[in-house]
């Protein structure tokens, strides 16, 4: 602990009002000006805005515990609205849950995919390209992963369509009960109860990342009540974030022709166009985390018990970090160090998953398509913690 | 090391003449060597991991982890084990005597220790050697550490006793096989702390099972160092290699000291990496042809035998195969 520390910066700003929500990065940069941490009154939390302290906050997972759960209530005190899943436990709970989930998806199972998920992006490129325009998020980022995560992880094609819904309510959850969570939430228990019957062994495929779960129950390692909870996390955490990252990634690279033009000619460059959209455009913008002891961040004191909401997407902007150009897309940067994905114990599991999809229909974008731009304004989400786009009107021409 | 990289490539092939000072017995089947450099010059400074290959005659070159006091550079100290079916390194060193001279190689590093918090280090049987100047480094530097030494008996276990006089039972727990059976790995690794590093080396089937239980770890946590038997000969740390970057067209020499992500990315090729230890598989690339030593913890054994791919950010050319030609 250094000596020296200061009363946070107190800001009236919500981070979950609506002109916050549809546009964020102004306030962001509010949020970082006021220092690396500061403190909402409209939350009663602790704002964590510097890259440096969103690391800290990530990798220290003994300080900043996540079994409080991810919204803005401390669910040990006042449970949840379900069953804690994997991102909201501790050691060793989450231990053994991580274990059976690292050992299933990794590199080696995830590269078995390239040849599956590859056709449903060629075909649906194939027809995108035909077209003068199209929308890049309904006709291609909501349709790709559809196509091919719940084939992968083995659940019957009956009750698909509860997946983005029920996507939709997990992720609004860790913001407050505001009017969007209660949108998210009308329908709830009828989502939740498809997605869950999806999760048991008799409905998952023998081919599956499921089933492959389920086998960890027979060895021993985990509980059939932690595998359904694990097939649960695969399909709450696996569809949005996906939708949204390809998403983001074409608005992003609809503003940038250069960009595409390089792209173009050399396509294995696709991994580095997302990792940097995915730094500029993070799907996952914000969480909680609760604060196990006291502690002191960024020269804060910040008191067990109390909440700090975490912006990722204030961390992957910090021009201290980044630099002065921290707000623009550049192909040429190293994103390598993002937190888009999370850090540390907590890392997003499927991100070798969610990166192959995102290059694949990438890649398969630019055989097809020579120039893309925006057809008129893309229509931002409103979502407590998400950033993407209902509608992102393209105008291309065809390779 | 990276200033120095020109000339290591230059000298990769150097060696230095040492004599044999003392010949010890560390425990049953362990012999400990003693090496000063035949000109009496004290050898250059070394880091934590770091390991020499020792020429054995007749083309033998074995590579064994050092373990002296890092601040101590009159002399080298080495570890070896007498493996009764190995080729014939171990029983080569088993052989020698105080006085004889030797040709080692300067010492090299391909098991870092990155900078951390805690450490938790885990060493089955003679894997002990490369962590016992990890443990010197992490006292020193006021770290909070643990080391969990498992062998077949105590007397099996070279170093165990000095360990324990060290630095006491609080940071070194000593499990004997026939006293208290195996490690509990289970409890060794079963709660993973923030901040804290596993460093580990011992045999593949205990890597192996520490990499499993890793998993439940922040990726990069786990540190290991495998004893590499190379089916083409010794460990491939030993020379450099060249890479060919067939979609670039150009052609990398990888020195001793760097990894081949390093080399391809100094002459300005770009690969998509992220731990840069062996452990997230990001930088995972097809092999065209060539040989990898795979060093990772994230390939499958079948992975490993069908050679398509390979982490470059660890794994190298096996002995042997000079030449690895990348989709790159």
């Amino acid at each position: 602990m250094t000596a020296m520390t200061h009363e946070p910066a107190v800001l009236a700003d919500d981070p979950f009002d609506t002109a916050n929500i549809l546009d964020p990065y102004p306030f962001l940069a509010r949020l970082r000006d006021a220092g690396p941490v500061s403190y909402l009154e409209s939350t009663g939390s602790y704002a964590v805005a510097g890259y440096q302290e969103v690391y800290e906050v990530l990798t220290d997972f003994e300080t900043y515990i996540s079994s409080g759960g991810l919204g803005p209530r401390d669910i040990r005190k006042d449970s949840g609205w379900r069953p804690p899943s994997i991102l909201e436990s501790d050691p060793p709970i989450h231990t053994v849950m991580r274990r059976a989930l690292t050992g299933v998806i990794n590199p080696g199972t995830v590269r078995a995919l390239r040849g599956p998920f590859t056709p449903p992006a060629v075909e649906l490129t194939e027809e995108l390209a035909r077209r003068d325009r199209f929308d890049a998020v309904t006709d291609l980022a909501e349709k790709y992963p559809l196509r091919v995560f719940p084939d992968a992880v083995g659940i019957p094609d009956e009750g698909r369509e509860h997946l983005l819904p029920y996507g939709n309510m997990v992720f609004n959850a860790f913001g407050p009960e505001n009017y969007i969570f209660q949108q998210a939430f009308a329908h709830g228990d009828e989502h939740a109860a498809a997605v869950m019957r999806n999760c048991e062994r008799e409905n998952l495929s023998d081919t599956g990342f499921g089933a492959r779960i389920w086998d960890r129950v027979q060895e021993g390692l985990i509980t059939g009540q932690q595998a359904t909870l694990l097939v649960r996390a695969l399909l709450s955490a696996g569809v949005d974030t996906t939708v949204f990252g390809i998403g983001n990634t074409l608005s992003v690279l609809a503003r940038y022709p250069e960009a595409w033009a390089r792209l173009r000619a050399n396509p294995k460059m696709a991994r580095f166009a997302v990792d940097e959209a995915l730094r500029v455009e993070s799907p996952f913008q914000k969480f909680h985390r609760t604060v196990a002891v006291d502690t002191e961040l960024g020269g804060v004191k910040i008191p067990a018990g109390a909440k700090v909401l975490v912006f990722i997407g204030a961390a992957n902007r910090d021009p201290r970090r980044w630099g002065d150009s921290a707000d623009e897309f550049d192909l040429d940067r190293s994103a390598s160090g993002h937190v888009a994905f999370g850090m540390g114990l907590h890392q997003c599991v499927g991100q070798p998953i969610a990166r192959l999809e995102m290059e694949i229909v990438l890649q398969q974008l630019l055989e097809r398509v020579a120039t893309i731009e925006p057809d008129g304004e893309p229509v931002p989400i409103l979502h407590n913690v998400l950033r993407g786009f209902e509608s992102l009107p393209v105008r291309i021409t065809a390779a | 090391m990276t200033e120095t990289a020109t000339e290591t490539v230059a000298t990769a092939a150097a060696t230095i003449d040492v004599v044999i000072d003392r010949v010890e017995t560390a425990a049953d089947q362990v012999v400990s060597l003693v090496l000063r450099r035949l000109d009496g010059e004290p050898f250059q400074p070394w880091q934590p991991g770091a390991h020499i290959d020792v020429h054995l005659g007749e083309g033998l070159v074995r590579q064994y982890s050092l373990c002296s006091p890092l601040e101590e550079l009159d002399h080298l100290r080495i570890g070896v084990l007498r493996v009764p079916d190995s080729r014939g390194g171990s029983r080569a060193v088993h052989e020698l005597e105080a006085g004889s001279p030797l040709t080692i190689s300067e010492p090299r590093n391909n098991f870092p220790m990155l900078d951390s918090r805690r450490y938790l280090f885990v060493a089955g049987g003679i894997g002990i050697t490369p962590l016992i100047p990890m443990i010197e480094a992490a006292e020193k530097a006021g770290k909070d550490w643990q080391l969990v030494y498992g062998g077949r008996s105590r007397g099996t276990m070279a170093f165990a006793d000095r360990l324990l006089e060290r630095y006491g039972p609080d940071r070194i727990q000593i499990i004997a096989e026939d006293e208290a059976g195996r490690m509990d790995l289970d409890a060794i690794l079963g709660l993973p702390r923030a901040h804290m590093l596993v460093y580990a080396c011992g045999p593949s089937g205990l890597l192996g099972a520490i990499e499993e239980r890793c998993m439940g770890w922040p990726p990069g946590a786990l540190h290991t160092e495998r004893f590499v038997a190379s089916a083409l000969g010794a460990g491939a740390a030993s020379e450099p290699f060249e890479v060919e970057l067939a979609r670039t067209g150009t052609t990398v020499t990888v020195p001793t000291d760097k990894s081949i992500l390093d080399a391809v990315e100094e002459v300005g090729v770009r690969v998509l990496s992220s731990c840069r230890g062996g452990l997230c598989g990001t930088c995972e690339t097809q092999i065209i042809s060539g040989e990898p030593e795979h060093r990772d913890a994230v390939l499958s054994e079948e992975d490993r035998e069908a050679g398509e791919v390979m982490l470059v950010c660890v794994s190298r050319a096996a002995a042997g195969c000079p030449r690895l030609v990348l989709d790159l």
